[in-house]
């Protein structure tokens, strides 16, 4: 274990590296999954398509096959970056179609009574959905986003398996492989930094569910 | 709710705008697949090249390519089962465990738990495949796969049985122990049978995450798909082909997985009369975007 403390700055950088790589993917998906579910549950049939679409497609097939077909693919298009940017791309898109479900699903679940209720009153569509459907769908999105958010924390080591680089997987491949430290302790230390983000996550996602949580 | 009740059933205009937006829509989709399409073919991939050995079957290296990935599938495959044999039996006894146990240990089993719900699947698969030669245990890579693939599998599937058992009727477990039955007889005759069926939609959908994470395996050279394709690739030097075709077998597999468990699921809700409502699917966080 003395390795933690040996080689500590090093596990902040790979820290850091790892809490960038979730910033950005998270806001990304958030945005994107957001986009997509208002594709999904809109009248216009091509975009319905496009959602269900983009769906099927990332949540059946793996991360690590996603990564490499992006880092693989998007040069071929034209498109050029780092590793770094085509691990925070990856993970982004393969997120998003599970913020889509969840946000879709938190629609969903708004009874239709609400809406109907809201029409009767001679509410329009923007004023229904934005005064009495959205804050409700926000209460029951909060807790499967959260689970979304926390497993896209854990897979943002996949990115780092994949070869981004610097983040705190990759911390534990250069320190077992590269400088020989024994393998147990510099794991443990690379499971504490992955353990320190999503365990007090969790607390706060479940503190938050049992607030928001009504009886329906 | 479906999108209809948040609006009044359209009428002519409001067809007609929905059908001018649709074509919009449709128009930039496939401008955009177009464009793509275009630039792919543009950088040659389409060429019979790169294409052949994937797709044609008097093409030189179709035998050998296809050859290594039903050698990936099969390794895939048995990857998976193991694990969901092992998760299921292990899953089950810290189910048991975790509702059985006597306050004073029970904030141990749901700290385990926890703990191992907090793990990324890759750095259990790593290190498993590098701690355990360490400390003198040597396997072949299958099962560093399989070791670290159960450690957390094992805790989602122990959660969803407690959801499970959680779900059925109070008067189920009293019955059984009016009749004199034990607490471990209520248990594994009563309780449990009840609960996997209850919540076999929520296995299936668990094995489809079982079935993606096999692929993780790469990182410790295990030879299922990502592996053997970019074995593939380093001879052939066509990335995008190769991997649109693993992609392709992950989607069938999976989608097969996913329907099967809906169809499940329907039936469960029309089979069952006398218990109370199944719990959804999605009641207990499978961890759904879990690993990759």
């Amino acid at each position: 274990m003395g390795v933690i403390v040996e080689q500590f700055p090093l596990y902040v950088q790979g820290f850091l590296q790892t809490v960038r790589i979730c910033i950005l993917a998270a806001v990304g998906s958030l945005i994107l999954g957001t986009i997509l579910a208002a594709f999904r549950v809109s009248p216009v049939p091509p975009l319905r398509a496009v959602g269900a679409a983009w769906v099927t497609v990332f949540r059946n097939t793996p991360l690590a096959v996603v990564l490499f077909a992006v880092a693989f693919g998007l040069p071929e298009l034209g498109i050029n970056g780092s590793y770094f940017w085509f691990g925070v791309a990856g993970l982004t898109l393969y997120t998003a179609a599970f913020v889509c479900e969840a946000v879709r699903s938190g629609i969903n679940s708004v009874s239709a009574g609400q809406a109907e209720a809201a029409r009767a009153m001679g509410l329009t569509f923007s004023q229904s959905l934005s005064l009495i459907v959205l804050p409700q769908a926000f209460r029951t999105v909060v807790p499967p986003l959260g689970s979304v958010i926390i497993a896209m924390i854990k897979n943002s080591a996949i990115v780092g398996a994949f070869g981004v680089g610097g983040d705190l997987f990759a911390v534990g491949v250069q320190l077992t492989s590269a400088q020989g430290y024994a393998a147990a302790g510099v794991l443990t230390g690379v499971l504490l930094g992955y353990l320190i983000l999503t365990i007090p996550a969790g607390i706060v996602l479940a503190r938050l569910e049992r607030k928001l949580a009504v009886a329906r | 709710m479906s999108s209809s009740v948040l609006y009044d059933i359209p009428g002519p205009q409001a067809r007609r705008r929905t059908l001018i937006s649709s074509l919009v829509a449709a128009v930039i989709v496939a401008v955009v697949i177009v464009l793509v399409v275009l630039r792919l073919a543009e950088q040659g991939q389409f060429s019979g090249e790169k294409w052949g050995p994937l797709v044609n079957p008097f093409d030189p290296s179709f035998a050998a390519v296809w050859n290594l990935l039903g050698q990936a599938l099969v390794a895939t495959l048995t990857a998976a089962g193991l694990t969901l044999v092992f998760s299921l039996v292990i899953g089950t006894i810290f189910a048991v465990t975790r509702v059985t146990a006597s306050r004073s240990y029970r904030w141990l089993v749901v700290g385990v738990i926890e703990l191992l719900r907090g793990v990324p699947v890759v750095i259990a698969i790593f290190f498993a495949a590098r701690v355990l030669p360490e400390v003198g245990i040597s396997l072949p890579i299958l099962w560093y796969l399989v070791i670290g693939l159960t450690a957390y599998n094992s805790v989602i599937i122990a959660e969803i049985i407690r959801a499970g058992i959680a779900s059925l009727p109070r008067g189920q477990s009293e019955a059984g122990y009016s009749l004199g039955l034990t607490r471990g007889q209520v248990l594994s005759t009563i309780l449990l049978p009840q609960a996997f069926r209850v919540m076999l939609p929520a296995l299936i959908s668990q094995l489809v995450v079982i079935v993606k994470d096999t692929s993780l395996g790469f990182i410790i050279s295990y030879e299922e798909f990502v592996r053997t394709a970019n074995i593939i690739i380093q001879t052939l030097r066509n990335p995008i082909q190769t991997y649109i075709i693993v992609a392709i077998i992950f989607i069938a597999i999976n989608y097969s997985l996913g329907k099967l468990a809906e169809y499940v699921e329907r039936r469960l809700s029309r089979a069952r009369t006398t218990a109370a409502a199944p719990t959804h699917a999605g009641a207990v966080d499978t961890g759904a975007a879990g690993g990759g």
